[in-house]
This record gives structure tokens, C-alpha cells and sequence, in this order.
């Protein structure tokens, strides 16, 4: 464990908030939860990139905002080297203390960003690359990407749902090795929470992916974000863990509640009340419902057996 | 033009036999640039190579990315010009074509980023020879344009360049353009004045906007109908601007230094002209022999050197042609379905003239086919036999294999 780990109860959180009433966000928005509880952990010495993303709308139209640090929008592929840009600009200039953070999509980060984000990675620029993933192009109107779960019907995925699984972008950038990679969800802030701050406070390339619920994109209802959240974490759809730099080796380790069910197999829940709790799955056939659980288990087995618990 | 090597023979100044993109390295090390983004394309390469060698030797200090795109180094640019640092990056042809939408993302953000352009035509097929079909069709998004004639004249152009996109009338881009081989990478003389002149002339980058998380700004959101046609006056405001600094900016440049200053239209032999040749880069040069040549057999020719294309200089080509009886143009640049760029924006100049010239246009050295003073004296006879009887034309290719210009 880092000593500069930091791990707040409730009450003892900041109370400073950098994303301010008012802003864009649709009615039980996960992303807007997660970029609230990001930059709370981050603090005010923060500069965001955001790409085209829902966060282009979040944040509010101009002369107005709801971000309360410096947010710099940039093209939709390009959030990465934006913020590395931006980055080697505060060093030039002598500033060291401000995190520099890209605030993505799944569609700028899983799809167009990629290049970008893999070339930041690979040079190990300064950044902080936050995926924050509601598992489709939900600012354009809920099309399919890369993130896109098995069977999850979008409006270019109607009629049949999506016939690909997802691609494991976290593991994407484990690959490069990078001084941190944690995946995450406002569904258990506190986990989020610290793992932003741990990641604030590490040098290079940093990534966290957060899995944002969208109630309209997902089609549950608004007060349910949370539990959904939840629930893609009970049943390892979305484990939580994260993977760093210790003596020389890459150590992945889970956290939280994926780290109890590894050592409590039983508390894995099935998939089905997780594709129940979501309109995308309706209509779901038994079949698509084993492909999609065969796919968690192998993905979860995997994971155990290269992750420590 | 340069001036001669001997009366720059003095005490701190670099004399240098280099190649135009080196000329561009060692502008961007006098002008102190702190954060450059590389990514290689012919024949833009040595220029970005030779400053990855200024900053790992430590002559310049400054962070170099090594992006992975076109499109990551001008977004590089983008990031750290944002966060108040001089930047620099090179491309060509491709790579340009690639940026294009972060062009217009540098000019919108009005940000002084200055970036060299080697011009080289576009595939397929693949060629890497000079052309302006790049950055031509890279001339409506809000970049300033200036078009290089030699080496010096490139190394001269970026140093006023900073000058000029950081004033506060001003925060626009400048691409700083410079032919394949015939410049990139032919040596000739060129002088560098000492850097502590330099920095007297050229400081620090003090930016109109920056990201402060103590003055924390959201930059670039959505902008509705009612606001969003106000930020593009301004660029073409800033434009304006332009036109009245760029040559105050070259005389200061030309009356400190005795080099290159800045300027949008180079004359030759213009004051008695009564036909006009006008072109660019460094054919703009080499068009000199031509226009004595002709003078020779009578022909009262004068020369138009056109160095920046945006702001396009419509009051000073509008100046120049007025009076005359004949104009010619000849571009390296053909928009399919039209004619050449020059050609194109010098008819809007000639325009508003109640005694209009007749103009004569013509498309050559297309991928970097050769065009020399020969060439050009054939397609000025021809132009001038055509307005002699009263038919001028538009658009004419020169030198294709099985056309003749009958």
C-alpha cells in the first residue's frame, strides 16, 4: 500500500464541490456523479480536458459553466495528447502542482481516442486519463461502441442488440504498463474516491476507468444509478481493482467488494437481475443471457488468477 | 531576399550554411519555444530532428513530445499554448491534411501557435515534391499564411511570426510555408542574430487567455446560434489586425536586424509596369530573370511576389494592378473545378477596379515539376499574345505531357 493512500470516511470528505448545481446533466446521471466525486477528490490545483462527450453538455453552455476549475474542450480523439500538451506546457512554465486530467467517454476512449490515449501511455506523459464509461455514444443518442456490452440494444444495435463483447480496455492499459490503472464506480464513492486521489498523487501516465450508469441510455429508471452500479459489480460484469508499480513488478490487486467475493466466491451473483434491472437487455433470449455469463466468468477467472485478493 | 553575408559579418552573429528546415530549427531555438511536438513526414523531417538535437544537447530548453500523429502534435500544440507556452510544430502535406481539424480548433481557441509547413502535394500517388495543394486547402480556417522565397526568409518569418501571433490584436496561428527540396532542403547563408537581441526583440509569450485553476475558465463549450457567429467575427477582426501589424512588425524586424522583414506583396520592377506577373514562393524569385528578360524584348513587365495568402493582400495587389493592362498569374496550386488559389483571390482584388486588367491564369509545377525563369517567360509571351487580341484565359495547364498552349 502507498503511504499516500488516503482513505476518508463519509463525513470526513471534502466538502468543497467543483461541480456546481445547475449544470446540464440528465436526472440520475452516473457520470455527473462520478465527475462530482472526481473532482472533489482531486481538489481546486486541477485542470480538465474534456472531449466530445455527454460532459460537453454536463458542464453547460457558454458564457455559463458548472465546473469550477479550468476545463478545456477539445476534439473528440483527442483528449489525451490535449492533456499531455497541457501538462508539458505547466512544466515549461515552471508549475508543478496542478493535475492535469482528461475526462473521456467511452467513445473517446475506446474507439477514436485510442490513438491518442495509447501514444500518451506509451511516452508516459503526466496525466490523469479518466474514462468515465456509460458503454455507448449516449451524447449522439445511445449508439453502439466499443465499450458496448453483448446484447445491449442500441439505436444502431435495435432490432438484435449488440452481437460483440465489450473489449477490456483497463487490461488495454495494464498492457502498457503505465503507473496506474484502477477501474471504479460512483455506485461505492468511497472506492472511487481513493483511488483518484492515490492516482492524483502519482507521476505519468495514470488511468481509471469509471463505469457511469445512464438512466436513459440504459433505460432503468433515474433513482436506480447506484443500485445498477452495484449490482455490475456483484455479479463481476465490472470488477473493481487496480493495478500499479511495486518493487519493479505490476501488481494487480482487487478492492472492495470484488476483492470479497474473490475470497467469498458465493457472494457472485448471476447476471440475469443485473440484465433484468435494464431496458437495453429486454427481450434478452436465454442463449444471449449464457453467452453473456460465460463471458463474466471467463473474464472474472482470468482476472483471479493474475490479481492478488 | 537576403543580404549579403559580409554586412552581417558582426560580433555575435552565426553565419550558417544550412537547409531551409534548418533554418526553421534554429529559429524555433533563438525564439526560445518551450514546448515543441515532432512527428516525422518528408520532407518536413530535419526540421524536427534537428531540434530534438538543440533540446537532448541542452541549447533549447524546452519539453518535446514525440506524438504519435499529425493530429496529436498540433493538439499537443493546442494543450500547451492553452496553458501559456510558445509552441512549435512541423508538417507537411499529409500531416497537414490530417490536422485539419485541429486546425481549426487552434484558430478558434485563438491561440499563437506557430507551425512550419514543408509543401508537398498530396497523394496518391505518392509524391513528396513541392506543391501548394496543402496548405491552399487549409486557407479558410482562420490561419495566418506566409510563404517563404529562401532560407533565411523561413528562419526570419518564424522569429516575426511569434511576434505577430501573440499580440493581443492578433492570437491566431501562423503557418510559416516553405517548399519542398527547392528550400527544405537546399543550403544557402543564413544569419542569426545574437540571442539577447533576439530576446529583446521577441519576449516572453504573455497569454491573452490561459488555464489558472486560481482564475479557473471553461474554454470552448457549447456556444448557441445567438453568440457563435460573434467569435468568428473576431477571428476575421484579428485578421484585420493583421494587415495593419504584419508590415509594422517587418519594418521593426528589417530596421533592427537588416534581414527579412515581413511584408504581403514583393515588388520587382512594378513603378512603369504596364502588365503584371504574379506569383509566389520561390518562383516569385526566379521570375525576376523573366521579367528583365522580357523587359529586353519590350515587354513593360513588372513582378508580384505575393508572401502572405491570409490575410490575402486585396488592397495591395488591387493597387498594383490598377492602371496596368495585362495581369498574369501562375500557380503552384489547382482547386479541381477551378483554377489556382492566386488566381482565384486575385479576381476578387481586381474586382472592384472600374478600369479592369485582363488576367491570364495559369496551373504549373504540380508535384513539384520544375518551373524555371524559361517556363515562365513562355507562359508571360503567351499570356501577353493571348490579351493582345483581346482573349484572355483561365486556368491553363502549362507543361502537360501532349498539351500544347496553342
Amino acid at each position: 500500500m502507498s503511504s499516500r493512500e488516503v482513505s476518508w470516511a463519509i463525513r470526513e470528505l471534502p466538502r468543497e464541490e467543483y461541480l456546481l448545481p445547475g449544470h446540464a446533466a440528465c436526472a440520475g446521471c452516473g457520470a455527473s456523479l462520478s465527475l462530482r466525486l472526481t473532482l472533489k477528490a482531486l481538489g481546486k490545483r486541477t485542470i480538465v480536458v474534456v472531449p466530445a462527450c455527454c460532459t460537453s453538455i454536463i458542464q453547460g453552455p457558454w458564457p455559463k459553466t458548472a465546473v469550477a476549475v479550468p476545463l478545456m474542450n477539445i476534439m473528440f480523439e483527442a483528449a489525451a495528447v490535449c492533456a499531455a500538451g497541457i501538462a508539458a506546457g505547466l512544466k515549461a512554465r515552471g508549475i508543478e502542482d496542478i493535475t492535469v486530467i482528461a475526462w473521456a467517454g467511452d467513445g473517446g476512449t475506446y474507439d477514436i481516442g485510442l490513438q491518442a490515449l495509447s501514444g500518451a501511455a506509451e511516452r508516459g506523459d503526466d496525466i490523469l486519463y479518466i474514462c468515465y464509461n456509460n458503454e455507448a455514444y449516449m451524447n449522439t443518442g445511445i449508439q453502439r461502441s466499443g465499450a458496448t456490452p453483448y446484447a445491449a440494444k442500441t439505436t444502431t444495435t435495435p432490432v438484435l442488440g449488440k452481437r460483440e463483447h465489450k473489449k477490456n480496455m483497463p487490461m488495454i492499459m495494464v498492457a502498457h504498463g503505465i503507473s496506474y490503472v484502477a477501474t471504479a464506480t460512483p455506485a461505492y464513492p468511497l472506492d472511487l474516491m481513493r483511488k483518484v486521489r492515490k492516482a492524483r498523487d502519482m507521476e505519468g501516465t495514470r488511468y481509471i476507468e469509471i463505469l457511469s450508469p445512464c438512466p436513459p441510455g440504459w433505460r432503468f429508471p433515474a433513482d436506480k444509478t447506484v443500485e445498477v452500479g452495484r449490482l455490475a459489480v456483484q455479479t463481476c460484469a465490472f470488477p473493481l481493482w487496480e493495478a500499479l508499480w511495486e518493487d519493479g513488478q505490476q501488481v494487480i490487486r482487487l478492492t472492495g467488494p470484488s476483492k470479497l467475493i474473490a475470497q467469498v466466491p458465493e457472494l457472485k451473483l448471476p447476471v440475469e437481475p443485473y440484465l433484468a434491472m435494464q431496458g437495453r437487455f429486454a427481450g434478452i433470449s436465454p442463449e444471449d443471457v449464457r453467452t453473456f455469463q460465460a463471458w463474466i466468468d471467463a473474464a472474472w477467472e482470468r482476472l483471479l488468477k493474475i490479481a492478488e485478493f | 531576399m537576403a543580404v549579403s553575408a559580409g554586412a552581417r559579418a558582426r560580433e555575435g552573429w552565426l553565419s550558417l550554411m544550412v537547409t531551409g528546415n534548418h533554418a526553421a530549427a534554429w529559429a524555433v531555438k533563438v525564439a526560445r519555444v518551450q514546448v515543441v511536438a515532432a512527428y516525422p513526414i518528408t520532407p518536413q523531417t530535419t526540421i524536427v530532428e534537428k531540434i530534438a538535437e538543440f533540446v537532448e544537447k541542452g541549447e533549447l530548453k524546452a519539453e518535446y513530445i514525440r506524438v504519435e500523429s499529425e493530429h496529436s502534435a498540433m493538439t499537443a500544440c493546442i494543450g500547451a499554448s492553452a496553458a501559456g507556452a510558445r509552441t512549435f510544430t512541423a508538417t507537411a502535406a499529409h500531416g497537414l491534411a490530417l490536422m485539419h481539424e485541429c486546425l481549426w480548433w487552434a484558430a478558434g481557441a485563438r491561440l499563437p501557435i506557430v507551425m512550419a509547413v514543408v509543401n508537398r502535394a498530396m497523394g496518391p500517388g505518392w509524391n513528396i515534391w513541392t506543391d501548394y495543394c496543402d496548405t491552399m486547402a487549409q486557407r479558410d480556417l482562420g490561419w495566418v499564411q506566409i510563404y517563404c522565397a529562401d532560407n533565411q526568409e523561413v528562419f526570419d518569418s518564424i522569429i516575426q511570426a511569434y511576434r505577430l501571433a501573440e499580440d493581443p490584436r492578433v492570437m491566431l496561428p501562423v503557418m510559416v510555408d516553405l517548399e519542398a527540396f527547392i528550400l527544405s532542403h537546399t543550403y544557402m547563408p543564413v544569419h542569426v542574430p545574437p540571442q539577447d537581441e533576439i530576446d529583446d526583440w521577441l519576449p516572453p509569450l504573455k497569454p491573452a487567455w490561459t488555464l489558472d485553476p486560481e482564475e479557473p475558465i471553461t474554454h470552448g463549450n457549447l456556444v448557441f446560434p445567438a453568440h457563435y457567429m460573434e467569435f468568428r467575427y473576431l477571428m476575421q477582426e484579428a485578421m484585420e489586425n493583421v494587415k495593419e501589424l504584419l508590415p509594422k512588425i517587418g519594418e521593426d524586424y528589417k530596421r533592427r536586424f537588416g534581414l527579412t522583414g515581413l511584408d504581403f506583396v514583393e515588388t520587382y520592377r512594378c513603378e512603369d509596369a504596364d502588365a503584371l506577373l504574379l506569383t509566389m514562393g520561390t518562383m516569385g524569385v526566379e521570375a525576376r530573370i523573366t521579367v528583365d528578360r522580357l523587359r529586353e524584348r519590350g515587354h513593360r513587365v513588372g513582378l508580384a511576389r505575393v508572401r502572405v495568402f491570409r490575410p490575402f493582400p486585396v488592397e495591395q495587389i488591387r493597387g498594383l494592378a490598377k492602371g496596368v493592362e495585362k495581369v498574369v498569374v501562375i500557380d503552384r496550386h489547382i482547386s479541381y473545378g477551378a483554377e489556382g488559389a492566386l488566381a482565384m483571390e486575385t479576381k476578387w482584388a481586381l474586382y472592384p477596379l472600374e478600369e479592369k486588367p485582363m488576367m491570364t491564369s495559369f496551373i504549373a509545377g504540380i508535384g513539384g515539376r520544375d518551373v524555371t525563369y524559361k517556363d515562365m517567360e513562355t507562359m508571360a509571351l503567351k499570356a501577353l499574345e493571348w490579351m493582345e487580341k483581346g482573349q484572355p484565359r483561365e486556368g491553363v495547364w502549362y507543361g502537360v505531357r501532349g498539351l500544347e498552349l496553342a
